[in-house]
């Protein structure tokens, strides 16, 4: 591999210091930076450019007059698009109210459960365990049709009840999954200690054990969030017009709105700002989640 | 006092994915035509028979797996090369490890519209780039090709969930001792030898872990983006299996067919499912946990 890059290595080491075998590292690099950041870089140029000049042949790729002008319509209305911006803020509060309370939900009552599996050896462990690896992986499309019957024949269709219930039942075997990975990094002393000095079972988990797996759980929290956040099919199933959450109201702007590209591109960008920017902050504790328990070490 | 820990969860669990699954079965053995919803009579194995006869549903589980194979192998390819090349010695190694992680976080419904505006017949970027490279005289309606757009989904699809596939294999490259390497450079092994004998062996769980979730996710997904970027069309050339599912249950309101057509999707998953339990098992993935 090296005596390929020879010709190139004696100009370039000379000059910077560099190996062929980092050139060629460096030049890899580069190219997954590129098509990592490309499509979307260019949903965000889409977003800040005047009309014509996305739609002239070929589209110019740096806007030569960039303007928030599309930002502040869907967030505070204009002259042109009150509509979308009312839709726009009831979708975002939907999907924060929903994504919101079925986070919370599964870290109550996920945790209890992913410590009792974590810790605790009882009889009918090991098959509970198994089936929730096993409904990890059902997809929506295969319950969604009961679902839909039962949300109906409650009246549940297009509430946020409806959905939260839903999604909370999507988001726990996952977070169950992930949590225990937590609940074993923390030394069983640490609690036998506890309950020397009197904590009963219950209490050493609440006083001792939970405040320990905080940031493990917050993780997991934003994990779910994001997972619930970018949920659509169910959504787009059991939602009409008032509990829409955004991934739906944004799966119709392209013909509600007619062939708005810098509305779409805004709505777009808008809608992956919270995930986008909770997965670049967290991201060791995302990359955690993603991998949880699959790999050992 | 470990079954009062887990029975909130379970409750949860076993209400709204384990009894669903079963009164799905139940539903597809009735015709249940939302239109009449009184009309509730028994026809016994009758959706199957329609379904299992079908052309169109066959044509739609062929595009499926062709869907599944495609991404999920370009996924595992292109994720073991970045996972290597993020793992090698470089300046913002931390940084572009971070980053990686950008397409996962987008949601597929944004991720569908960005493609979609990106392979816009009259607009987009795809054709923009292609022509001031010259590699095309004018611009092209991709989407409108019933040969190749499915293959315009598709890479829509591992643009997305390739960085998962990354961050699952850098992780498990973390964990390979470089003693190991040492030892075999000692022995004069080259960089490839060393791929092929140390790395691939140890890499095998995950990566056999990667390919059966992967498929599941696949099969999955395929509905949000194939909704977003060509809804089935052109000619029903992208219409997957669960987008018809969808049709017929939302669009025909057919839910007894539909029922049965989801019940059948769940079982191809089912295998994979089965498959997944069986690496947990052997390849002594989760080993401490169960």
């Amino acid at each position: 591999m090296l005596k390929q890059f020879n010709g190139k290595m004696k100009i370039k080491d000379f000059l910077t210091h560099l190996s062929g075998y980092q050139i060629l590292i460096y030049t890899l690099v580069i190219l997954i930076f590129l098509l990592t950041i490309a499509p979307f870089c260019w949903l965000i140029i889409s977003s800040i450019s005047m009309k014509a000049e996305l739609l002239s042949v070929p589209p110019h790729w740096i806007p030569k007059n960039p303007t928030l002008k599309s930002y502040k319509e869907i967030l505070f209305g204009g002259a042109r698009t009150t509509r979308a911006a009312r839709y726009f803020k009831q979708a975002v509060g939907n999907s924060i109210v929903v994504a919101g309370s079925a986070t919370a939900l599964c870290l109550a009552i996920g945790s209890i459960a992913s410590y009792s599996f974590a810790r605790l050896r009882f009889r009918g462990r090991r098959p509970h365990l198994l089936t929730i690896l096993a409904t990890q992986m059902i997809p929506a499309v295969g319950i969604i049709i009961p679902i839909y019957v039962v949300m109906m024949n409650l009246r549940l269709l297009d509430t946020h009840l409806g959905l939260f219930v839903t999604y909370s039942s999507f988001v726990l075997p996952l977070m169950i999954w992930i949590m225990m990975g937590y609940f074993q990094t923390i030394p069983v002393d640490i609690e036998d200690a506890a309950r020397i000095d009197g904590c009963s079972r219950l209490g050493a988990l609440f006083r001792v054990v939970l405040p320990l797996a905080a940031p493990g759980l917050a993780a997991t929290g934003i994990f779910a969030f994001i997972v619930a956040w970018n949920e659509f099919f169910i959504a787009l199933v059991l939602t009409e017009s008032k509990a829409k959450t955004l991934p739906v109201l944004i799966s119709e702007f392209s013909t509600k709105f007619g062939a708005d590209y810098v509305m779409m591109s805004t709505g777009g960008v808008l809608a992956s700002l919270p995930p986008v920017i909770l997965a670049l902050t967290f991201q060791k504790f995302i990359i955690k989640g993603l991998t949880g328990g699959a790999v050992k070490g | 006092m470990g079954y009062l820990l887990i029975l909130p969860s379970m409750v949860v669990i076993f209400s709204i994915i384990i009894w669903p699954i079963l009164y799905s079965i139940y539903l597809s053995f009735h015709q249940l035509y939302l239109v009449r919803p009184k009309e509730f009579p028994f026809v016994g194995l009758e959706n199957y028979l329609k379904i299992l006869s079908n052309r169109v549903f066959w044509a739609a589980v062929g595009r499926t797996f062709y869907f599944t194979g495609v991404s999920v192998g370009a996924e595992i390819i292109l994720g073991l090369g970045i996972a290597l090349v993020l793992n090698q010695d470089f300046k913002g190694r931390a940084f572009m490890r971070g980053l990686i992680i950008l397409p996962w976080a987008l949601s597929s419904v944004v991720n569908g519209m960005m493609w979609k505006w990106i392979y816009d017949g009259r607009y987009g970027a795809l054709n923009g780039i292609l022509l001031q490279l010259g590699w095309i005289d004018s611009y092209k309606i991709w989407l409108a090709d019933p040969k190749v757009a499915m293959n315009f989904v598709i890479i829509a699809e591992i643009w997305k969930e390739t960085p998962v596939g990354v961050l699952f294999i850098l992780a498990s490259l973390q964990t390979i001792p470089s003693s190991l390497y040492e030892a075999a450079k000692v022995d004069g092994a080259s960089t490839f030898r060393r791929f092929i004998h140390i790395t691939l062996p140890l890499l095998r769980p995950i990566l056999l872990l990667l390919i059966v979730i992967k498929s599941v996710w696949a099969i999955r997904d395929s509905f949000d983006i194939v909704y977003m970027i060509t809804r089935g069309g052109p000619a029903e050339s992208t219409q997957v299996v669960t987008f018809y599912a969808y049709l017929t249950t939302f669009k025909f309101l057919r839910f007894g067919l539909g029922a049965a057509i989801s019940y059948l999707i769940t079982l191809i998953i089912l295998t994979f499912v089965v498959f997944y339990m069986r690496l947990v098992r052997t390849e002594s993935l989760y080993a401490e946990t169960i």
